[in-house]
């Protein structure tokens, strides 16, 4: 396993420009963002901008949305001590915040309920998504069930495969589920199909982007329904710790769960910022799904930002394990956090994450998203560097039930 | 002036409509491409937009995204598109356009993209991704390279907007039919021509009409209300057969586009 501390040096005096007061009206991040779809979806997307400004300003929004996070999802998530896996790798106090506990095992439930509610207020009738790990398919096909919204989840051929768990929930709760069978059939082609679909649907549907991918306001608005993370856990950490914590863990696949739980820590210097992004098998292109660790700015679903690209611009084959991290693109202030230097970007690969899923189940009795599993593993390494009186935090995106299957198979083993 | 200012300027002194077909470069291979475009000549077409292959067309449907991959699948690279048409251009005497997407023009950065583009023989480029917000840099640098940056309306555009768009767009505007994604349609949308008239007593640049056109009905029914006429799933799905059959893909692409530009006429 290679070590952490030559590709992170621990910043002792975090210099940062990172601004929160991001995106500006035309939606960058800095240079990142923007908007870059075809002029049929713009009106839309203006609708959009507008409607989410004054439900943010509305008192009875912010309401009805807490109601359902409470009763409905179960907030606030736990932070959970995990003292023994702290004691067994014997650095930081590792803490957990319990995102696999909400209803429907991840954090995507935070972002689909908000812009289900967005939906009924544009007087939309439909919704669109689409899915990797099948959790946000999951989460958007609960949300319309809960509304009484017919609900399309456009998912990969080789993703409907490999969550088969996830694909049946979402039949259960009514949704229709469209395997995509072009391209990689993972995530990327998912997007793709959400996006046609949209094109032509967009005077009565709308898409709930999954992650703080795709054009303004998606990003911003993304981050903003889970940041509802960073807010719990902060108040969290000080009443438990008795002090904000010094590092903090999560896994980036479009990047939102990371953005919301990193946005509310982002003036607080003193807390390091790590994002986990997939390694795959290897740092050759095609072989990880890491563009933040190895690729560079270009234009991929709406957005400017790291994009895994051949020299032609047309984007590359990305592999991960994980459905859900098996991405080429990633949320442009992903991209403005990594060269403001607020947030450090590292990549874990398969067998590193795999290794991280036992860890947790035999020490703690936790399942772990094979996503989560990465960031997992790289706080397990950061968290050796680190004296027993600091504290890390891991933001455990969600729960591993869907990825048991996947798992046998990958061991060769019997389900 | 482009060789499209041109184009349209002839055009409507002398009352004519300009057809323009849309071809995708390298479906199966660039030397097929420059064939095609040789016929489309010959047949009397005005213009020939040229399709760039890209990975991630969100605003295509079945036959171009088909078409699209089975270019990248024979690993075809922009170079060889520039090389191909640079060759053989000089058969030529109808203006080119890229239809492009604005990942490839980042990747290469707009100024060398157009300059390589310009060189290579096209005279402008339609980018479906770039908005007009996101437009200005890239205007003025086709501006500098005396090229054209043709812009988009869609039936979603409001009407102030849409006056704005054309204010930006240089050579042609393109008027997109339909809510939706490249294809054949059998039906095209109703208050189209509608549409279409209020914009064009607004402005005095080309407006042409894309998405969807297939039938020689639906030639006959926009043509007078618009400067040209652009047509592409139609012909592409002509040439799909092309690695089996060169020659029978041509015919049938030929076919059609007689059978259109025949409609054009009446
Ligand atoms: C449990 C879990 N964690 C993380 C992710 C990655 O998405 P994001 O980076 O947007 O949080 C997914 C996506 O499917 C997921 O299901």
């Amino acid at each position: 396993m290679s070590t952490i501390d030559s590709s992170l040096p621990k910043m002792v005096e975090p210099q940062s420009s990172a601004s929160m007061q991001v995106p500006d009206a035309s939606g960058r991040f800095g240079d990142f963002g923007g908007r870059y779809v075809p002029e049929t979806l713009t009106r839309a997307l203006d609708e959009l901008v507008v409607e989410y400004q004054k439900a943010r300003n509305d008192p009875d929004f912010q309401a009805e949305l807490d109601e359902l996070l409470h009763r409905f999802v179960g907030r606030p998530s736990p932070l959970y001590h995990a003292k023994r896996l702290s004691g067994l790798i014997g650095g930081a106090q590792i803490w957990l915040k319990r995102e696999d506990l909400n209803h429907t095992g991840a954090h995507k439930i935070n972002n689909t309920l908000g812009q289900a509610l967005l939906t009924l207020r544009m007087k939309k009738t439909r919704v669109i998504a689409e899915t990797g790990a099948g959790q946000h398919g999951v989460a958007s096909a609960t949300a319309c069930a809960h509304f009484g919204l017919p609900c399309v989840v456009y998912m990969g051929a080789e993703d409907v495969r490999r969550q088969k768990p996830n694909v049946f929930s979402m039949r259960l709760m009514g949704a229709e589920v469209r395997p995509v069978e072009s391209g990689s059939k993972t995530l990327r082609d998912a997007v793709n199909e959400a996006m046609r679909d949209w094109m032509s649907s967009v005077e009565h549907t709308h898409y709930i982007i999954g992650s703080v991918i795709g054009p303004h306001p998606f990003p911003q608005m993304v981050r903003d329904f889970q940041s509802v993370i960073g807010k719990e856990c902060r108040e969290q950490c000080l009443s438990s710790i008795g002090r904000l914590p010094d590092a903090i863990v999560a896994c980036v696949g479009g990047g939102s769960n990371a953005a919301g739980m990193f946005y509310p820590f982002i003036q607080d210097t003193s807390v390091r910022l790590i994002g986990v992004e997939a390694g795959g098998r290897g740092a050759q292109s095609g072989e990880h799904a890491s563009p933040l660790t190895f690729g560079s700015p270009g234009v991929l679903h709406g957005s400017y930002s790291y994009v895994m690209q051949d020299d032609d611009g047309q984007t590359s084959d990305v592999h991960s394990i994980s459905a859900g991290l098996d991405y080429p693109g990633v949320g442009p202030e992903h991209s403005y956090w990594k060269d403001t230097h607020r947030v450090e970007y590292t990549s874990c690969r398969d067998d590193e994450a795999l290794g991280a899923f036992d860890l947790l189940a035999r020490n703690e009795g936790i399942l772990t998203a094979l996503e989560t599993c990465h960031a997992l593993a790289k706080a397990a390494e950061i968290a050796k560097t680190m004296s027993r009186d600091e504290h890390l935090v891991i933001c455990l995106s969600g729960r591993g039930d869907k990825d048991a299957a996947e798992l046998a198979r990958l061991r060769g083993q019997q389900w | 002036m482009t060789a499209i200012d041109d184009l349209f300027a002839k055009l409507r002194a002398s009352g004519k409509k300009a057809f323009m077909p849309f071809v995708t470069a390298g479906d199966p291979n660039m030397a097929f491409t420059s064939k095609v475009i040789t016929r489309l000549q010959e047949l009397g077409c005005s213009m020939a937009e040229v399709g760039f292959p890209y990975s991630d067309p969100i605003a295509d449907g079945p036959v171009i995204q088909a078409s699209y991959t089975r270019a990248l699948g024979n690993k075809l690279k922009l170079q060889q598109i520039f090389d191909q048409i640079q060759t053989d251009k000089a058969n030529w005497s109808m203006p080119l356009v890229a239809m492009v997407s604005y990942a490839i023009i980042h990747r290469q950065g707009p100024e060398s993209f157009i300059m390589a583009a310009k060189q290579a023989g096209f005279c402008g480029a339609i980018v479906p991704d770039l908005l007009v917000e996101e437009s200005p840099k890239m205007s003025s640098l086709c501006r500098k390279h005396d090229f054209n940056l043709i812009q988009l309306v869609t039936p979603t555009t409001p009407p102030d907007r849409a006056l704005r768009i054309a204010e930006a767009s240089s050579g042609f505007l393109y008027f997109v039919s339909v809510t939706g994604i490249t294809g054949e349609r059998t039906q095209l949308p109703e208050g189209l021509v509608d549409r279409v008239g209020w914009l064009k007593a607004r402005t005095s640049l080309p407006i042409c009409i894309g998405f969807g056109i297939s039938t020689p009905e639906h030639v006959r029914l926009l043509a007078p209300v618009s400067d040209g006429l652009i047509v592409g799933s139609a012909i592409v799905r002509c040439l799909e057969s092309a690695s089996s059959s060169e020659e029978q893909a041509l015919q049938n692409a030929g076919q059609l586009v007689s059978s259109l530009l025949a409609a054009l006429e009446t």
